[in-house]
């Protein structure tokens, strides 16, 4: 293998037994989309002390760190500069049995955590759609889930956490140090999260009593989530985004609490479901296109029951129904695709998008209605309260002209997208969406005053 | 940088007044997101004319650099400079001359200055951007060949053969820059209807500048591959290719 330090490598080159500590070698990267690849020098430092002085020698292209890639766009890319990958800092301490508080490394996967604590009756505090993210890009990204309009977004739940400033110095800061909170939302451009202290939830079974409700229209949908945020922790909502006439916006709300021990009963299922299925290792471009999705839309939503049914559910299906399928990205084709997913207080930018989407036939089978609580402190921590709608788009031709019609709306309305799923905003709009912005910089330049943390994401968006 | 739906944000024109840079950068501007361009050719009222042209399009940063296709030395700096002031994101070598095939036959040093301009600066520009692009850890080249490329013809030996050698050279280089994050996009349209055929019949499936800028635009995420203005050329051209040579030189092309 070359080592290729000096970026003169041009191989494409993986990380194998021979790649000592301190070596880098290039590699072309993308986010979980498949779009826009660029090439950087990835380093896998075992130790927190080589993770600093990666930092501290960066060089002019920066260095940005990435956990599993499930960032959609290009915040865990860094062009010509230097990647740091954290997977070896997989440590999980013990649970405090009276706090819930447990410190993990920054590279420890929710999978991984899950997998470890819930067999002893402990819960993440929060979720998001896939297990298959890192510690460390969850804090980043300030990830929300199911609950958010109960508990509040990642960040709420982290009492310390040990980071990597800009000079490569490790400090380590609580929730009461304002740059803590340059930390949640700031997608690692404030600093190399090494580790964090968790606030672990109580649960007494591995199993979650879930409401499956069949929507018929987006009023009935956005009611339906809302009465079931009043008596349920998780709650989202599948909407059909190719349904017309009447019958847009109908979708399928599920709702669900950790089910009690009386309630799991004897039942001993495995809690993550399945056995993961490889996704297809090529797709034709094009493959999901308005046919193709309006069949599967409406299979998906006949299949949901008429009436609302309660059942039992696994952590893995009621969660992470698409980890079952790895790599399920790659059926979008060669030209990978974009998630757009904005936060507005406002319902009737809600109607307005869904109906954008609709009458432009935007062949979108994964389309997630909720409901958000109050937004958190990080200044550029994407929860805000109102709604909240992800969809995923194959990329095409006219895809850029309508998804910059949604951010116009979304503008409008006062709101906002989000970073981690961001691959195509526009510098000028980001500006006008967090407004806190200059607040956040400031904070970045007290802890990276040299701007070392660099992403292609904080390129395009002139972060 | 270029996001995931190909829209650049900064790009470096070498031959900024040709036609059909002047459509590319117009179609590139379209998308909102071009924050910088530089746009590099032959000092005069032209290149004047076309800063202030991009500048209406919205572009917030436009400048011109002074651009002499045969003065070779001059092009590493020319480059250089570019990438001193930011990113560049696209790098297109648009620049070029047709002559007239019975002049520059009759004139050995004029041919060799037709080469001059057509190849070796696309040479010395090309490789120079490579380098840049390389270090940056992104980037797409797009470099205008020509379906003259593909075979010698009577009619324009002289021009073919310089397109031939861009041709070579830049589809070479783009599979050499595999996972670099680097791209070469070849370009080869057939007769497109600008100043430069301005008076020439327009051959079978002629298209124009504006053709050949949505080619352009549309294939800047697929990585290095050649791209044929309009895609139907591909199959006429194939076919020519590979007829015989004795029927080939018979046919009125």
């Amino acid at each position: 293998m070359r080592a290729a330090a000096g970026a003169s490598g041009a191989t494409r080159a993986v990380a194998d037994a021979e790649t000592r500590p301190g070596d880098t070698v290039p590699e072309e990267l993308t986010g979980w989309g498949r779009t826009a690849p660029t090439t950087a020098r990835v380093a896998a430092p075992s130790v927190v002390a080589d993770a600093a002085r990666f930092v501290a020698e960066s060089g002019a292209r920066g260095i940005i760190t990435r956990g599993l890639g499930r960032s959609y766009g290009d915040a865990a890319q860094n062009a010509g500069g230097l990647v740091l990958r954290l997977g070896a800092l997989d440590q999980i301490g013990p649970v405090d049995p009276g706090t819930g508080l447990v410190t993990c490394g920054a590279g420890v996967s929710l999978d991984q955590l899950l997998r470890e604590v819930l067999p002893r009756g402990w819960f993440v505090p929060v979720t998001p759609g896939t297990r298959q993210v890192s510690l460390g890009g969850a804090v980043a990204a300030d990830v929300h889930g199911k609950n958010h309009h109960r508990d509040g977004s990642l960040s709420a739940h982290v009492a310390s956490l040990t980071l990597i400033d800009g000079r490569g110095a490790v400090r380590t800061l609580t929730p009461s140090d304002d740059l803590f909170w340059s930390v949640p939302g700031g997608m690692g451009l404030t600093g190399v999260v090494v580790e964090v202290t968790l606030r672990l939830i109580r649960v007494e079974s591995s199993l979650m009593r879930v409401d499956t409700t069949r929507t018929a229209s987006l009023d009935e949908t956005m009611a339906v989530l809302e009465e079931s945020d009043r008596t349920s922790r998780y709650t989202v909502a599948w909407v059909d985004c190719l349904a017309r006439g009447s019958a847009t916006g109908r979708g399928v709300v599920t709702s669900g609490d950790h089910a009690t021990s009386d309630e799991a009963g004897e039942a001993t299922r495995p809690a993550f479901g399945r056995r993961t299925l490889p996704a297809p290792p090529w797709a034709p471009s094009g493959a999901l296109n308005p046919v193709t999705v309006g069949l599967f839309n409406e299979a998906y939503y006949r299949s949901a029951p008429r009436a609302t049914r309660r059942s039992l559910d696994t952590v893995g299906s009621f969660f992470h129904p698409l980890d079952v399928v790895d790599g399920w990205n790659r059926i979008y084709g060669a030209r990978g695709f974009v998630q757009h997913q904005f936060a507005v207080e406002d319902p009737e930018c809600v109607r307005r998008v869904v109906g954008m989407l609709s009458q432009r036939r935007a062949p979108t089978f994964l389309c997630v209605l909720k409901r958000f609580g109050p937004a958190g402190r990080g200044p550029l921590s994407f929860p805000s309260g109102g709604w909240t709608l992800a969809v995923d788009l194959p990329v095409s031709d006219s895809l850029g002209g309508l998804l910059d019609d949604l951010d116009a709306e979304v503008l409008a309305s006062g709101g906002r997208v989000y970073l981690a799923k961001d691959s195509r905003l526009r510098p000028e709009s980001l500006e006008r969406m967090y407004p806190r912005l200059d607040e956040w910089r400031s904070l970045r330049d007290e802890l990276d005053p040299e701007h070392v943390f660099q992403s292609d994401l904080s390129r395009r968006l002139n972060l | 940088m270029i996001n995931a739906l190909g829209a650049p944000q900064s790009v470096l024109v070498l031959g900024a007044t040709s036609d059909i840079a002047r459509a590319t950068v117009e179609l590139m501007a379209s998308a909102g997101r071009l924050q910088r361009v530089i746009l590099a050719g032959r000092s005069g009222e032209g290149l004047d004319a076309e800063v202030e042209r991009v500048r209406r399009l919205g572009v917030p940063v436009v400048v011109s650099h002074d651009f002499e296709a045969r003065d070779r030395a001059a092009h590493p700096q020319v480059v250089a400079d570019a990438f001193a002031t930011g990113e560049v994101d696209v790098v297109l070598i648009s620049f070029g001359v047709l002559p007239d095939e019975d002049r520059v036959r009759a004139d050995p040093l004029a041919a060799a200055e037709v080469v001059d301009i057509n190849y070796t600066a696309v040479v010395t520009t090309l490789l120079a951007s490579a380098n840049h692009l390389r270090a940056q850890g992104h980037g797409v080249i797009v470099v205008l060949s020509s379906a003259a490329a593909v075979r010698g013809r009577a009619s324009n030996a002289v021009y073919g053969s310089t397109k031939a050698g861009v041709d070579a050279l830049a589809s070479g280089l783009g599979d050499a820059l595999r996972a670099t994050g680097v791209s070469v996009v070849v370009v080869r349209p057939g007769f497109v209807r600008t100043r430069m055929t301005a008076g020439l019949r327009p051959a079978p499936l002629a298209v124009t500048p504006r053709d050949v800028a949505e080619a352009i635009v549309k294939n800047l995420t697929g990585g290095s591959r050649t791209v044929w203005v309009p895609a139907a050329m591909a199959w006429v051209m194939g076919a020519l290719a590979v007829m015989p040579r004795t029927l080939f030189r018979r046919l009125p092309i």
